[in-house]
């Protein structure tokens, strides 16, 4: 690991003029000199890695006093940025009233990482791509851009299949942002002016020809805490993937329905494993809304969720995964008992 | 404000308090913020050692480090704590795993200057005097490993996954210790042992 400088901050003015000072303005917020850190299970390892080389680290979590906060109590969720994965996994009213959450936490990495991460870190993990995680490949559009994509034609089994470009296919890995960008979560971001609120769906960028730029947090700004509208006791996180327990998604689906005598009156689905950033198949909800449900409707829907897929050497199966996962997650969210 | 962003000339001295602008930067201790050192600590010069107060199984331990030193490494190659094993190095293996507060965690994936101030339990500070913690006693009763060495990491998970509440069932523990790797593939002796010691660890 390189040398770096350790900080600690404990009010958040100072940690944003700490790291907005050191974003550089042509360069990516991951490529900045000074990082923050959170629960550290993808910084430290990226950097044991030497794929991320910050100079200075800057000690958010404490933080932590002011914004782990978890609120389930109103029409909305609040979540504070630094709550740890583990604790909101726990949460009972989270468990009841949005399973969705709490199972896409749950599924999530092993209880001693689900400890130490937290929510906003987790949104902003960084892809298992093999090729970007290591720096003997050159060719790594995202680690060095115009370098070229070991994947495209190499082993490409765990890529993504939706939200691809020329440019790169690496998999968005996480699963707690599929709930988010399913229930149409917003986030609170702290910044050089102030604290900014933005819908979930606005914070990853695909990669198209800059694959370097992952989100668009502008230098300095921090994820503070995210707000989920709305109850939704009738959903589910769905996970498919190598081994039973403490892997990443080949594929997943975050479902969440509101049904009524018998009709679908809101639906909504997001995919994860299978695209570059976290993916909303709003062509699937639009086939379920107002329909009543059957198991040739959740095919339809499945099947509209993948329309745009394009598999590659390795990762073709995915599409056939991904369908059946979608249907599934649908059968298992129209039959839970609420 | 003092300054903070490098101390590059003077060398530094991490005791220094910031003088908090305006006293903003005080935190209230609740039960949260006293689980961590919620000190602010000005950034040093990278190529310099940083002294750093550990706590370790009860003690003090005053130790001078490289700020890239993680716990696994403090306990391992400074206070000669070798039990916590490095098995990866980037949390896939749990071999690490140590309790924080009463959290289990993985040690080579937690810097050390970022540990102050918080409770660091390892394998060496479960027994006491000639009484193994029961579920040390349980692991060796169910012969629940081959070589050994992701032992200290299954017992300190083992111990933390019963007082979650997450030894209920076969399935429970299996899903909530996964996250400690067994070469030798134990797994079915390593979650007898949990069954065993739980009843005890629950009565405390």
């Amino acid at each position: 690991m390189r040398p770096f400088s350790y900080q600690r901050v404990t009010d958040p003015d100072m940690a944003v003029q700490v790291l907005s000072a050191a974003a550089a303005a042509n360069n990516p917020l991951t490529k900045a000199a000074a990082q923050p850190l959170a629960g550290g299970t993808t910084l430290i390892d990226l950097m044991k890695l030497d794929v991320m080389r910050p100079a200075a680290i800057v000690d958010i979590n404490p933080l932590s006093e002011g914004w782990s906060a978890v609120d389930p109590g109103g029409e909305s969720l609040r979540l504070g940025a630094l709550a740890k994965m583990s604790d909101v996994a726990a949460h009972d009213e989270i468990q009841r009233n949005y399973p969705v959450v709490a199972n896409s936490l749950k599924l999530a990495a092993s209880a001693q990482l689900r400890n130490m991460a937290t929510l906003g870190g987790n949104v902003m993990q960084r892809t298992r791509c093999s090729y970007f995680r290591d720096v003997s490949y050159e060719n790594c559009n995202k680690r060095n851009p115009g370098s070229g994509c070991a994947a495209m034609d190499g082993v490409n089994r765990m890529h993504a299949v939706l939200g691809t470009s020329d440019q790169c296919i690496a998999t968005y890995p996480g699963d707690f942002a599929q709930a988010l960008i399913a229930l149409d979560a917003s986030i609170e971001i702290t910044g050089r002016s102030g604290t900014r609120s933005m819908p979930f769906a606005e914070l990853h960028k695909a990669p198209g020809n800059t694959p370097e730029i992952e989100t668009t947090l502008q230098p300095g700004e921090l994820i503070s805490a995210f707000v989920i509208p709305g109850r939704w006791p009738r959903s589910v996180y769905l996970k498919a993937r190598d081994r039973q327990s403490y892997e990443f998604a080949l594929s997943s689906a975050a479902v969440a329905l509101d049904v009524q005598d018998g009709t679908i009156s809101d639906a909504r689905v997001a995919l994860g494993g299978v695209a570059t950033v976290p993916w909303r198949a709003r062509e699937a909800e639009a086939l379920l809304k107002g329909q009543r449900f059957d198991d040739a409707l959740a095919q339809r829907a499945a099947d509209a969720a993948f329309a745009d897929a394009r598999g590659r050497q390795h990762n073709g199966f995915k599409i056939a995964l991904g369908k059946r996962v979608v249907a599934r997650a649908l059968q298992q969210a129209v039959t839970m008992e609420i | 404000m003092p300054e903070h962003s490098s101390s590059r000339s003077s060398g530094f001295d991490r005791r220094a308090f910031m003088a908090g602008a305006a006293g903003s930067a005080l935190v209230p201790m609740t039960a949260r913020a006293a689980a961590q050192d919620a000190r602010p600590v000005t950034a040093q010069d990278p190529s310099l050692p940083v002294d750093v107060t550990l706590r370790v199984n009860g003690k003090d331990k005053r130790l001078s480090l490289d700020a890239r030193t993680t716990v696994l490494d403090a306990l391992r190659e400074h206070l000669k704590l070798t039990g916590s094993k490095k098995g990866c190095d980037h949390g896939q293996c749990g071999a690490c795993t140590v309790l924080i507060g009463d959290r289990r965690v993985v040690s080579c994936l937690t810097l050390a200057l970022a540990a102050e101030g918080q409770e660091i339990t390892t394998i060496e500070g479960l027994a006491t005097d000639d009484h193994l913690h029961p579920m040390q006693q349980a692991f060796i009763d169910n012969d629940a490993f081959q070589c050994g060495y992701c032992t200290p990491g299954q017992i300190m998970s083992a111990i933390a996954c019963v007082k979650e509440g997450h030894a209920g069932s076969d399935a429970d523990i299996r899903e909530y210790i996964s996250g400690n790797i067994c070469r030798c593939a134990a797994y079915p002796n390593i979650v007898a042992a949990i069954k065993q010691a739980a009843p005890e660890i629950m009565k405390g």
